[in-house]
């Protein structure tokens, strides 16, 4: 293996309740590559197991069989070294904490000073245009704003990969491809390596660079495909011929992976 | 919402439309009483007229608010013995689960029963004019609420945010205090809210078993014995009006420890 190798998954299975008569074989010999500075996309129907696969590189969940290495080192090590920031479908924002506070929890639990505590809060709530609000509450937030501010405080730590599960899911169409545009921004500035669960088509392949088809029962991949669009993207991109045609590739094989 | 001048005629406005309806239903009633005693010519010892109370509870003030002083002290401090052991007893159940699996069932069980009735028994154990034979029935009846609630907030915390918390590999300590606590504290506060009535109930009543002549639970019972019944409906509202302002007391501490909280926000307005 190379150790250069952003995250490594060889042979990792998922089974939750093993042994019981409600057993449930989530994931089965997920074999997968994330090189540095990619951006992955996880697609699927529900149930593939595409949330779980996220949370075995992100060590919430241990993997039933196989290994998980993340920058040379277990997922497990790698969660204690603070590699990971997350972001999740809900914003899961502390209600009691003000926007700015928000951003800093990671680094309070880091032990940074409040010096750089607050000019890292400062600065990742300017790239996520915040800036105004960082003294109020998250309720005080329209759902898109609150997902930014999940977002600046993911990367508040400078974390080597970033995990987002289905983040965008519970925003509106118009939103959603805005804060689509600021992620990519976000990891051009950032040459964070994106990992990115999603059921949509579209965002799957907007974003990544390559978008890994999954498919139930047991969650298994089908397919890895290289978008092979251009950077940076833009609208003009979601209008193109290659974009069309890389749509109706990964649905070709969503397809597919269905009828079986 | 430029300037103070006008901020005001707004603001009078919606206090008005805030406030009129209950004060209008709360003077209604007061003429409602006294009409109803008047016509249907209901004795005095039965149901005093509100206009009696009142002149009963200004020749009475000397008596009445000092008895409702020390039965409110009673009441407070009972109140708080039991919510600082309640609030004690549930973080130590965050730190080990054992505790609440062992102790939780039996709270819930003791907080269905009448602990009032233990009154008399705590008048034998302290002495009867001891203040901690009510105490310590305010204490335990305050405790229960108190510590269940707080160990439902401790324990019900969104799993995102637990997960969260997680991946930045907190420590144990760290996540109860940053994430399990604040998220008891709305709990903890509607236990607190409902603990100030509990503890002036339990104060009083237990006094009816016996108790210091300056109690006001004592002062009732004995005017009530007289069929001075308009001094009791004095001392009654003596104890109510005490109740509403421990009760707002408790409202201020939770919005001076809470400005985020959903139950403050909409009472702003905002």
């Amino acid at each position: 293996m190379n150790t250069s190798t952003a995250v490594a998954i060889e042979g990792a299975s998922k089974i939750f309740n093993e042994g019981s008569a409600d057993q449930v074989e989530a994931l089965e010999e997920i074999d997968l590559q994330i090189e540095p500075g990619e951006f992955i996309s996880l697609i699927g129907p529900s149930g593939c197991g595409k949330s779980t696969l996220l949370r075995l590189i992100g060590d919430l969940l241990e993997p039933s069989t196989g290994r998980v290495t993340v920058a040379g080192k277990s997922a497990h090590q790698a969660r204690l070294d603070r590699e990971y920031g997350m972001v999740f479908q809900q914003a899961t924002l502390y209600e009691w904490r003000s926007v700015a506070k928000n951003v800093q929890l990671p680094l309070e639990v880091m032990g940074r000073d409040k010096a750089e505590r607050e000019a890292r809060a400062d600065k990742m709530l300017d790239l996520v245009g915040l800036t105004e609000f960082s003294s109020h509450y998250p309720w005080q937030l329209s759902g898109g704003m609150q997902q930014r501010v999940a977002i600046a405080r993911a990367l508040s730590f400078e974390p080597s990969i970033l995990l987002m599960d289905e983040p965008f899911g519970a925003l509106d169409e118009m939103t959603r491809e805005r804060m689509q545009a600021e992620v990519l921004d976000i990891w051009s500035k950032t040459g964070t390596t994106v990992v990115f669960v999603t059921h949509s088509i579209p965002e799957a392949v907007f974003l990544s660079t390559r978008v890994v088809v999954m498919s139930p029962r047991p969650g298994r991949i089908d397919a890895v495909i290289d978008t092979e669009l251009p950077q940076p993207r833009d609208e003009d991109t979601r209008e193109s011929d290659r974009f069309y045609a890389k749509l109706t590739e990964v649905r070709e094989v969503l397809r597919g992976g269905q009828g079986k | 919402m430029t300037s103070a001048v006008a901020v005001r005629p707004g603001f009078l406005k919606m206090a008005i439309r805030r406030y009129l309806p209950a004060t209008l239903i709360f003077l209604g009633g007061i003429l409602l009483w006294e009409l109803i005693v008047i016509v249907f010519s209901i004795q005095g010892f039965l149901l005093p007229k509100p206009s009696r109370i009142a002149t009963t509870f200004a020749d009475e003030f000397t008596v009445v608010v000092p008895a409702g002083w020390f039965t409110m002290k009673e009441a407070i401090g009972g109140f708080a013995i039991g919510a600082v052991a309640g609030v004690a007893i549930a973080l130590t159940t965050a730190r080990w689960t054992v505790v609440k699996d062992g102790l939780m069932p039996f709270a819930i069980a003791i907080n269905a029963t009448p602990i009032i009735a233990l009154a008399p028994i705590m008048n034998n154990w302290f002495g009867i004019v001891n203040p901690m034979a009510k105490m310590s029935i305010v204490a335990i009846i305050v405790f229960f609420p108190v510590m269940i609630n707080m160990v439902r907030g401790l324990t019900e915390v969104d799993p995102g945010q637990l997960e969260l918390m997680q991946s930045y590999a907190s420590t144990p300590r760290e996540l109860l205090f940053k994430v399990r606590v604040p998220n008891a504290l709305p709990f903890l506060f509607s236990a607190l809210k409902v603990g100030t009535s509990l503890s002036v109930i339990a104060a009083i009543v237990s006094e009816y078993f016996g108790g210091s002549r300056e109690a006001l639970g004592i002062y009732i019972s004995q005017q009530a014995a007289l069929f001075h019944f308009a001094e009791a409906w004095a001392a009654i509202l003596v104890a109510s009006f005490s109740v509403i302002v421990f009760y707002l007391a408790i409202t201020l501490i939770e919005r001076a420890v809470m400005p985020w909280h959903s139950s403050i926000r909409n009472v702003a307005g905002t």
